[in-house]
This record gives structure tokens, C-alpha cells and sequence, in this order.
């Protein structure tokens, strides 16, 4: 295995591809399924489920990026909802001033809710986005540089553990007191929405709805390669020797806090990019999307699914938010809150890998037996000659 | 503005009365009555001037009655009577029960807010040489306030034969209020008023002083300045004082929410994302209290808080037991997962408690000790923060007392700090886990008793507090409790002190920030401890 | 022997000592909560010596290795190393990359990577984020970490899982991983807790090994081991230097006999 040529292509075991495999196959099904085969058809995917799919392939890019710091380096966030959110803003302002002349006041340059407030002026925070490119470029670097900055610092004093999850918690919910305010310009309480087109396609069309969600799972099978590859790295090996021994890992003489800044910052560029991905597909932002209990959530998905194993952060936020959609949907509303409540429980008494965790450790077992009952039969270990 | 063009209308207002009523002294109550059989609020006004100035021991009867709406009139009759809350009339003028069927067209004096206004200085007026002291002292504030001159005759005769100094100082600063907006008042008077309105130095001297007529003579002008500088400095210094209270108040909140937080977390290093859960379940034992006195005792209702005490502590501890058997002991060592299990908890029991009592706010209502406020210099404190302060303060000297007094606080200290030693030497360790968790959690339940008074009792009571309580921890320093004690004041008083510049949510973001950087210089808090043992 | 001739030689002793130390500990002192867990602590270590240091339990050992490696800050004296560097201004990375390498009392091993990696991620190596992001093996790491495997007699359990290590093969692996890290100066910290005798001879011979290339510090409690190691000993006590010399001056020292070995 060490010997493989391509850093990718290395890095990829049977799990890897057969889960590649299928979000490709899902990348390209779902958007056919809905478009070309007739309504009447059993075969066809309404544009609802579309949607739906679409925000899960999102959910699924932010529990890739929670997995990748906590799974891999033992950093429990548990703020990545805020750079979720704020990629989602960097994209809702690029369809706010895509509204233009078409909003209920008919301002060319501001946003309704700006003329609402009696503003006169556009506030510097929003210059530029118009442009779609420079938006994705804010998608990427708002998020990337708050938790550039806020690593810093907190690395840096070597706050870790659990103080470390509590400050991301502040974080959060500072910027959601924040974000709820009117005069801090991003639309206070109602946040921003009833967006018309994006990139010049109405963001209602079926069409742009299968585009955006086929966007989203190639963004997720880029984001899954990318974590791959760290993770595949000797990168990957040093984050993963600092979750399991973090001193020892700076007594080899590696800078513990450069390793993590560079996974924590990438970990939230990733989930500002699911962000910027989530508001066309639902059509909304708002400042409860900050809410400490939604980046907590985040977390529950990478935990039932499995940390430490890619697939499974994925697999976990389908799984938990398709169980949500279906609960939350029926009679049995009023008892979601406790299934959630539950299912954070009952993971960390009775199943801490995971789902997918698990299966891969009872294959390891079974596999270790085997080789440890073929080795026992050769050569006796060592140490003890 | 509001408030200054309010006193123009007094002054012309006090003026018009000065000149009007200055020839009616000797007129009878019942032509005093007859001006409101007119239907006019002129008359009506000259009416209740007259009413005032008669002498009559039935006048503070009728004015009474015609403030409450219930003076009635005939005008067929020429007679005004007083309704009861029953609807019988009496004859106003001498209190007797009217003869006869009642006039078909009985009617209310009708009042605007300028007569209102009238009334309630008339009333001053006439209290002003009441027997008993204290309604004497409301009378002179009421003059204070409006401050119209036709109180004069009455306030000059009260001040002369009132002996309670006190009570001579209000009425003598009512007098100077008065003098203040009066023309044809000598400067030396005017220099006295304000010199006197300088030393009341609150708000309403300070309203009073502002609208001071721009036509006196520089003297009094400059004095009035002067005292107002004066009056804003000595409100400023007091501003600190209440500025600082608040932050005490909001402290102590923080204290209570936090302590047992810094006993399970601080003490035994769990983290308890629940903990809030448990100070709502304290807030609903004392509502559940309060209803079931409303419905079978209800003149236990002062005691309600006595009663709802020891059963928070107990019912929030037990589900801390609870949690600890059956959750938490298999979590110990894991604080991530603990984090995350006891969220759900916390989901769960709100669910729970949703479920039970419904999604909405609850009434708990104050006890009578808890409510009322009193002054203190410039400032106002309402009893029940003040109560919560020095509730918070017991609590925490109980706990520490607690802690280091008896047995079960030595078996916890022993136990956090070296488990297997304090095993060996017979303690059951996993015994005193669950007594610890429970301690924690029944504080936390004894503090939701407390934060119903002040805060809303809904399933999201809890949720409120979380975050701040770990900030407090944190920044105190973890395992110790006087670090939590200085911890939740200084964040307190930090709080209040930042909010006038930065506005409430602003100034609780710098808050964060400002915990967010001292972690930076001090990782460990306020009052760290060192050493190895805390590496372990 | 006459006090002036002793001061004497005291005062060339130290002098060489300076010149000619690898680390020279100067009059540090740590205190936690007021406990001196090191007064006025000094010592010197020189190039290529193997150095015993034993002490009842509390005595500073590990706080010193704590202080040697950046862990704690002395909050007075200096500790230079090479003669070049202070170590009270760096931390425990900088110190690392200086060349010293440490042991930790209790086993710390990356359980969940594979023996192999565990020795290749100690590997003297570019330790920088981005280096390690694009690095690639060569033929040549994966030789020297076969060597030390072999050299800590774990090349059977190569692609075993740390963790699965029993505590013996920890504490090897360990001793292997600062091996990898090539570092000027080793620090040993009680490397035979847990061991069986048989263990505690090959680690004495493994630590003999590695000290013809390498300085090192050993900690350790068990007197049969130093006595196998037969190096100069430095007893400790309540955070200063009780007696050092050779294995039988010490355990002869009425003092060290008083307060450590008991009677």
C-alpha cells in the first residue's frame, strides 16, 4: 500500500470507492430521475425530494468538516455552525443584490430590508457582492478567516478539550446576538431571503434545483477527496497522533498549533462552502441558523455515522436528517426532541465509532484474529526471546 | 419636550387658577358644588378650586369621587350626588342617601386630563394639613410635582405649623418647585428655590431647573446652571452606584446559576450541558408549589418560596442522581462524549417539561416580602434583587461550609483528589460521585427557585443560562469555588458597566470576546491552581 | 584534605563543568501553590555521558524533566543547552527540534497508528505543516525505521497497533521513537516501571547502546537497573542535589541512605 503511486488513488480502500461510486451515481441519478422521467412515472424524483436531497448533501459537507478536526485531531467545535451560517450569508447577499428593481421597493442598489430601516446608503460590508465571483470568494474567506483568527488565539494558549468546545459555543452565540440585531446590516431577525435568480437562473426552477443539487454532491465527493488526502498524508498521521497524545506529539517537536489552525481552518472553509450551497437550495438565512443547538446537532450526525471515518460523518447526516424530515413531518412531532435527545445518548453510552465505526472495527477484529492466529503460529513476538 | 411642554401647560394652567380662584375663598360647597352642575370643564374646574378652598370635610370625599368618575349630576335637580361601586347615590353636599327615584337625566361630571391634573393638586392641597405625617409627605411630593401655584395659601399655612422636619423639607422643596415658575417672585426667593432644588438634586429638580423661564435675571439664571451642573454630576456619580447594583444583581443571578456548575464541573470535571435543565426544573417546582397553595391554601402564598426550596433541592438533586447513576459514570474520563450526552439530556428534559406544562411562559408570582422597591440616596432597589443577592451569598457560604465542615465534604475532596487513594482508605468513591453530581444539581435546583422571581419560568429557562454559567467557570478558574464567586461579579458588573456604552447585546458580545482573550493570557482562569495535579 | 585545596578544585570543577556541558542546569527554582517542587536545583550534564538520577518520590525529578523540556517555565535560574541555548525562553517544540528527546513516566505511544508509523512520524524529518502535507516516503526512511525496530526488537509487530502493545512494548517503542528522533539528548523517565526482570536487563543494555551515540538522562527508582547501567548517579531531594558520583559513593551517603534508601 505504501508503495501506491498517486496520493489519491492510494489513499482510496474498497470502502472509499464503493461510497464514491454511489454519490456519483446519486450526483447524476437523482437530477435524471426528476427531470427526464414523467411525473406519473414510479421512477420519478419530485423537485420537493430534490430539494430536500440537496440540503442533505449540504448537511453532509458539514459534518465532513466537523469529522475532519474532531474525527481526526480531537478538536470537538462546536461553533461550525457559525461558519456554516456565514458562508450561507456571503451567498444570501449575492442573491439579495441579485434581486435588484424586483423587491417590494424596487431599489436598484438596496436590499428591501435596508429600505425598510430608512437606510440611504449601501453599508461597506455589502460592496461587491454583486458579483458572483467575488461572493464565492467571501463564501470561502469570511469563514476561513474567523476561525484563522479565532484559532490563533485559542491554539495558541493551548485551550483544548472541552474549553475549546465552550468558547466555539460563545463564539456562535455571540455572532448570533450579533446577527439578530437590525443595525448590524445583514437583516436582523428575518434574515435574508425571498431570493429570485442565481448566476441568471430562477432559484425556483426545477432545473436550477437538480443543477444546484448535483453541485452539491460533487461538492461533497470533492470534499470527501480532499479529506482523503489529508487524512492519507503524514499531515493526516501527525493530526491523529496529536488527538491521541497531543503532548507527546510536541515533545517529537511539531507545532501542535500550526497543524491544528491549518485543519480548523480548512475544516471551516468546508463548512462555509456547504453554507453558501444550503441558502439557494432553502431559500432563506436567518440568524437562528447560528443557534449553539444547531452546531451541536451538526456533531450528533458525525457521531451516529462515526468520527474518524469519513463515509460515515456523511452517511450520519442523511441518516439523522432524513429521521428528522420523517418525524418532524407526522404525528409524532412532539416526540422528535426526545428521539434527538435520545440518540445523542444512547451513540455515546452504546455505539461511540459509530455506524460506520463500528462495522469497520468488528472487521479489524476479525481480520487481527485471524492474522494474530496466523503469526502465533510462526514466529513467537520478540521482546520476550 | 413631552415633559416641557407638560409644564408650560401647568404653569399658564397654575396661573389662570391663581387669578381665578383668588376671589373665591369664601364661597359655600354648595355653590362650589353648583359649578358642576354646569356641564362645562371650566366650571367644572372653578368647581373643584372652590370645592378645595372650602373648608368643607366632605371636599376630599368629592373630589375623590369625581377622580373615580363616580360624581353624578342633574341638571333638572340643580343637585350633584356621589355614586357608589353599588349605584346608590348620596347627596355629595352632605353625604346623606338621595330621596327618592333617581333623576332621569343623571349624568357624570365628565373630566379631561387637565382637570385630572387640577384634581390631583387640589387633593395635594387639601391633604397638605392632613393629621397623619406620611400623607402630608405624598401631598407635599404631589405638589412638588405639579408644582401649581394655587397650593401656595395652603402650602405656606402647612409649612409654618408642620413639625416633622422631614416632612417640612418636602413641602418647603414643593414651595421652591413652585416659586421656580412663578412670576412676581423676588430673585432672592428664586436664588433660595434653586439653591433648595439643588440640594433635593434628583431628576424632577433637575427637569424643573432646566425649564426655567429664559426672562429672569442673569443672577438666577447662572445659579440655575449652576445647579444643574451640580445635580448632573451628583445623578452621574449616582448612576455609577446604580450601574454597579445592577451588575451586583446580575452577578448574583450568574452565581447562582453558575455554583453548581462549578461543583459538578469544577469540582468533578463534568461537564454538564444539562445543568441549566436543572435550575428550570428548581423554576417549575416553585410554580408547581405556587399552584397547588393558590388552590388549597392560599394564605400560605408567602411562604411558597420556603416551601418550594427544599423541595427544589430535592427533586433537582434526585434527577442529578439519576443522571449520574445512569448516564454520566459510564462517561467519566470521556468529557466529550459527557458533553454530548448530557445535551441530549438537556433536549430530553425540556421536551419533558414542554410536554407536562406546555410550551408557554408560567406565572410565579412574587411573595410579599419579594416585591416593592425601596430608595437608597439616588438610586432604586427593588427588594426581590436585593433578596437574591443576599441569597446567592448564603448559598454560597452554605456550600463552602459545606465543603469544608462536614463529612461528606471532606469524602468529595478526598475523592476528586486522589480517587484511588480515597478508595483504599474505605470510601465508596462511586457513592460520592453520585452524592456530588446530586449536590450540584440540587443548587442548581434551589437556584431556579430564585431566577423564577426574576426571569420567565419556560422550558427555555435553562438555555439562558448555560452559556454564561461555563463562561463564569471558566474564567474563575475551575475547582474553585471563590474564583466563581469573584468570577460571576466581576462578569456582572462588567456586564452592566459595558451596556450603557455598547447597548445589552453588544455589550454581552464584548463580554465573550473579552473571556475569549483572557483565556488567552491565563488558559486556566482567575484563580488557577498549578501543579501536576492539575495535568492529571 | 584542606578546605582552601577543596573550594578549589570545587571552583575548577564548575568551571569545566560549564565549558565542557551538554546541559547545565543554574539554580532553578519551581514552586506550585508555595510548594518548592525545585530549589535552587543546579546540575550539569556533559556530551556523550549517560547520567542516573534517583530520589524518593516528590524529590523534583520529574518536575526537572519538565523544566528541561519546556513543560514548566523555572521561575528563577537558567537552563542552557549546548552551551548556546536557553531553554527557560523556549517551548516544548523548540526544544525538541534542539535535539532533546523525551520518555514520558507513563507509556505515551500513538495508539491507533501502527508501530511502523509511530516510529516514521518520530523520524528526524522536516516537522512543518506544509512539508508534511506533500511528503513522501523514501527508500531510505523506510530502511532507518526497519533499523530501529530492530534495535527496540519490535520489527515483528510492525503493522500492529500501538495500542495493542503490551505496557514492556510500549515503553520500547517509546525508547524507539526517541531514537528516530536522533536527538542530542535523551530523557528517560523510569523506562523499567512495569517491567519484568528480564525486560529490565535488555533495557539496560538497549539504554548502554544508544548512550555510545547519545546523552542521556535516565530517571529511575529501581537501584538494580542503575546498578546495571553503572553510571555517575545524582540523588535528589525536595527539589535540590543531595549527593551525586559513582552507584556505590551514593548508596553509601549517610544522607541518601537517611532520606531514600532507608536502613
Amino acid at each position: 500500500m505504501r508503495s501506491g503511486s498517486h496520493r489519491l488513488i492510494r489513499s482510496l480502500d474498497r470502502g472509499s470507492a464503493v461510497f464514491l461510486a454511489a454519490m456519483v451515481a446519486i450526483m447524476v441519478g437523482v437530477p435524471l430521475l426528476n427531470l427526464l422521467v414523467p411525473p406519473t412515472s414510479p421512477f420519478h424524483i419530485s423537485t420537493y425530494l430534490v430539494a430536500l436531497f440537496g440540503k442533505y448533501a449540504c448537511y453532509a459537507l458539514l459534518a465532513l468538516s466537523i469529522d475532519l478536526i474532531w474525527g481526526y485531531c480531537g478538536i470537538l467545535s462546536l461553533g461550525h455552525g457559525a461558519f456554516f451560517a456565514l458562508g450561507g450569508y456571503a451567498m444570501g447577499m449575492y442573491l439579495m443584490r441579485q434581486i435588484g428593481t424586483r423587491g417590494v421597493y424596487a431599489n436598484p442598489i438596496l436590499p428591501d430590508f435596508m429600505v425598510f430601516l430608512n437606510w440611504r446608503e449601501l453599508p461597506i460590508a455589502w460592496y461587491g457582492f454583486q458579483h458572483f465571483a467575488y461572493a464565492a470568494l467571501m463564501v470561502v474567506l469570511v469563514p476561513g478567516v474567523l476561525a484563522f483568527v479565532f484559532g490563533w488565539f485559542a491554539f495558541r494558549s493551548r485551550v483544548t478539550g472541552v474549553y475549546l468546545s465552550i468558547i466555539t459555543q460563545a463564539l456562535t452565540y455571540a455572532l448570533m446576538l450579533g446577527f439578530f440585531r437590525n443595525n448590524f446590516g445583514f437583516g436582523g431577525n428575518n434574515g435574508l431571503t425571498d431570493f429570485k435568480d442565481i448566476l441568471g437562473f430562477n432559484v425556483e426552477a426545477e432545473t436550477t434545483r437538480a443543477a444546484l443539487f448535483s453541485i452539491s454532491c460533487l461538492a461533497v465527493i470533492f470534499g470527501f477527496l480532499a479529506c482523503r488526502a489529508i487524512v492519507a498524508s503524514k499531515l493526516g498521521k501527525v493530526l491523529i497522533a496529536i488527538r491521541d497524545a497531543e503532548a507527546r506529539t510536541r515533545f517529537l517537536g511539531y507545532r501542535v498549533e500550526s497543524y491544528k489552525l491549518f485543519v480548523f481552518t480548512l475544516s471551516a472553509c468546508m463548512a462555509g462552502i456547504a453554507g453558501a450551497l444550503y441558502v439557494p437550495q432553502v431559500g432563506i438565512i436567518n440568524p437562528s441558523e447560528f443557534a449553539p443547538g444547531n452546531s451541536i446537532e451538526a456533531v450528533i450526525w458525525v457521531a451516529v455515522g462515526g468520527r474518524g471515518t469519513l463515509a460515515g460523518a456523511v452517511i450520519g447526516a442523511v441518516l439523522v436528517n432524513y429521521a428528522k424530515t420523517f418525524f418532524t413531518s407526522g404525528f409524532l412531532a412532539p416526540y422528535w426532541l426526545y428521539m434527538l435527545g435520545g440518540l445523542f445518548i444512547l451513540v455515546t453510552l452504546l455505539l461511540p465509532r459509530g455506524v460506520v465505526g463500528s462495522l469497520h472495527h468488528w472487521s479489524a477484529l476479525r481480520r487481527d484474529r485471524t492474522s494474530a492466529a496466523a503469526e502465533d503460529g510462526v514466529t513467537e513476538p520478540a521482546p520476550a526471546e | 419636550m413631552r415633559f416641557g411642554r407638560a409644564c408650560l401647560l401647568i404653569l399658564l394652567l397654575g396661573f389662570g387658577l391663581y387669578v381665578g380662584c383668588s376671589g373665591a375663598h369664601a364661597a359655600s360647597l354648595d355653590e362650589a358644588l353648583s359649578h358642576f352642575a354646569a356641564d362645562d370643564f371650566d366650571q367644572t374646574e372653578i368647581g373643584i378650586n372652590e370645592v378645595a378652598a372650602s373648608g368643607s370635610p366632605r371636599a376630599e370625599i368629592i373630589l375623590r369621587a369625581l377622580q373615580n368618575d363616580q360624581l353624578m349630576f342633574s341638571a333638572a335637580r340643580k343637585t350633584v350626588y356621589i355614586q357608589d361601586d353599588s349605584g346608590k347615590l348620596f347627596d355629595a353636599a352632605t353625604g346623606e342617601p338621595a330621596a327618592g327615584a333617581p333623576p332621569d337625566d343623571l349624568d357624570n361630571v365628565r373630566i379631561n386630563n387637565r382637570l385630572r391634573g387640577t384634581i390631583e393638586a387640589a387633593l395635594g392641597t387639601l391633604t397638605l394639613l392632613s393629621k397623619d405625617a406620611d400623607t402630608r409627605f405624598k401631598a407635599a411630593q404631589a405638589v412638588f410635582k405639579s408644582h401649581e401655584a394655587s397650593a401656595l395659601p395652603t402650602l405656606e399655612k402647612a409649612i409654618a405649623q408642620e413639625a416633622n422636619s422631614s416632612v417640612k423639607l418636602a413641602m418647603e422643596q414643593a414651595r421652591a418647585a413652585i416659586f421656580l415658575n412663578m412670576p412676581g417672585v423676588s430673585d432672592a426667593q428664586k436664588l433660595a428655590a434653586i439653591a433648595m432644588l439643588r440640594h433635593r438634586g434628583d431628576q424632577d429638580a433637575l427637569a424643573l431647573l432646566a425649564d426655567i423661564p429664559s426672562h429672569e435675571s442673569p443672577q438666577v439664571a447662572r445659579a440655575a446652571l449652576d445647579a444643574i451642573q451640580a445635580i448632573q454630576t451628583r445623578l452621574a456619580e449616582w448612576d455609577v452606584v446604580q450601574d454597579a447594583w445592577y451588575g451586583i444583581s446580575l452577578g448574583s443571578v450568574l452565581l447562582l446559576a453558575a455554583i453548581g456548575l462549578a461543583i459538578t464541573f469544577g469540582v468533578m470535571g463534568v461537564i454538564n450541558m444539562a445543568h441549566g435543565e436543572m435550575v428550570m426544573l428548581g423554576a417549575y417546582v416553585t410554580f408547581f408549589v405556587q399552584e397547588a397553595i393558590r388552590r388549597y391554601d392560599p394564605a400560605l402564598f408567602d411562604y411558597s418560596l420556603a416551601i418550594a426550596l427544599p423541595l427544589a433541592f430535592l427533586f433537582s438533586g434526585i434527577i442529578g442522581i439519576l443522571i449520574e447513576r445512569s448516564i454520566i459514570r459510564f462517561l467519566y474520563g470521556r468529557p466529550l462524549e459527557t458533553l454530548l450526552a448530557t445535551w441530549g439530556l438537556s433536549l430530553v428534559l425540556q421536551q419533558a417539561v414542554r410536554t407536562i406544562f406546555g410550551p408557554d411562559n408560567r406565572n410565579v408570582g412574587n411573595p410579599s416580602f419579594m416585591s416593592g422597591a425601596f430608595n437608597l440616596g439616588g438610586i432604586t432597589i427593588t427588594y426581590n434583587r436585593l433578596w437574591i443577592v443576599c441569597f446567592a451569598l448564603v448559598v454560597f457560604v452554605a456550600l463552602i461550609g459545606l465543603l469544608r465542615l462536614t463529612r461528606l465534604g471532606l469524602e468529595m475532596r478526598a475523592v476528586t483528589q486522589n480517587r484511588a487513594m480515597a478508595a483504599s482508605m474505605g470510601i465508596r468513591t462511586s457513592r460520592i460521585d453520585a452524592l456530588t453530581f446530586g449536590l450540584g444539581s440540587g443548587i442548581a435546583g434551589i437556584a431556579g427557585v430564585a431566577l423564577s422571581q426574576i426571569d420567565n419560568v419556560s422550558p427555555n429557562l435553562g438555555q439562558g443560562y448555560i452559556i454564561d454559567s461555563f463562561m463564569v467557570v471558566v474564567f474563575g478558574g475551575v475547582g474553585n469555588l471563590w474564583g466563581t464567586l469573584v468570577g460571576a461579579f466581576s462578569l456582572g458588573i462588567a456586564n452592566k458597566f459595558l451596556e450603557p456604552y455598547a447597548g445589552a447585546v453588544l455589550g454581552k458580545i464584548a463580554i465573550l470576546v473579552l473571556i475569549i482573550l483572557f483565556i488567552q493570557k491565563r488558559p486556566r482562569g482567575l484563580f488557577a491552581l498549578k501543579g501536576r495535579a492539575v495535568e492529571a | 584534605m584542606k578546605i582552601q585545596e577543596r573550594l578549589e578544585r570545587k571552583e575548577n570543577e564548575a568551571r569545566e563543568a560549564f565549558e565542557r556541558t551538554l546541559l547545565f542546569i543554574e539554580g532553578v527554582t519551581v514552586s506550585f501553590d508555595g510548594f518548592r517542587a525545585l530549589n535552587n536545583l543546579s546540575l550539569s550534564v556533559a556530551p556523550g555521558e549517560m547520567r542516573a538520577i534517583i530520589g524518593p518520590n516528590g524529590a523534583g525529578k520529574s518536575t526537572m524533566m519538565d523544566v528541561v523540556t519546556g513543560k514548566t517555565r523555572p521561575d528563577t535560574g537558567s537552563v542552557i543547552f549546548d552551551q548556546r541555548h536557553d531553554l527557560a525562553r523556549l517551548d516544548e517544540t523548540e526544544i525538541a527540534l534542539l535535539g532533546i528527546g523525551r520518555k514520558f513516566q507513563k507509556p505515551t505511544v500513538f495508539d491507533s497508528h501502527t508501530v511502523f508509523d509511530n516510529i516514521e512520524l518520530a523520524l528526524k524529518a522536516d516537522r512543518r505543516a506544509r512539508a508534511t502535507l506533500f511528503w513522501k516516503e523514501t527508500a531510505r526512511e523506510d530502511a532507518r525505521v526497519e533499523q530501529i525496530l530492530k534495535i527496540v526488537r519490535l520489527s515483528a509487530m510492525r503493522d500492529r497497533l500501538a495500542g495493542n502493545l503490551s505496557h514492556g512494548q510500549k515503553q520500547w517503542l517509546e525508547i524507539g521513537m526517541l531514537l528516530a528522533q536522533d536527538p542530542k539528548l535523551l530523557l528517560v523517565d523510569e523506562p523499567v516501571a512495569g517491567m519484568t526482570d528480564v525486560e529490565t536487563q535488555q533495557t539496560a543494555e538497549l539504554l548502554k547502546e544508544i548512550n555510545s551515540e547519545h546523552t542521556v538522562i535516565v530517571v529511575e527508582h529501581d537501584m538494580a537497573f542503575v546498578r546495571e547501567l553503572g553510571v555517575k548517579v545524582t540523588c535528589l531531594h525536595e527539589g535540590s542535589v543531595l549527593a551525586d558520583g559513582s552507584i556505590d559513593e551514593v548508596s553509601t551517603n549517610e544522607r541518601v541512605v537517611e532520606v531514600y534508601l532507608g536502613r
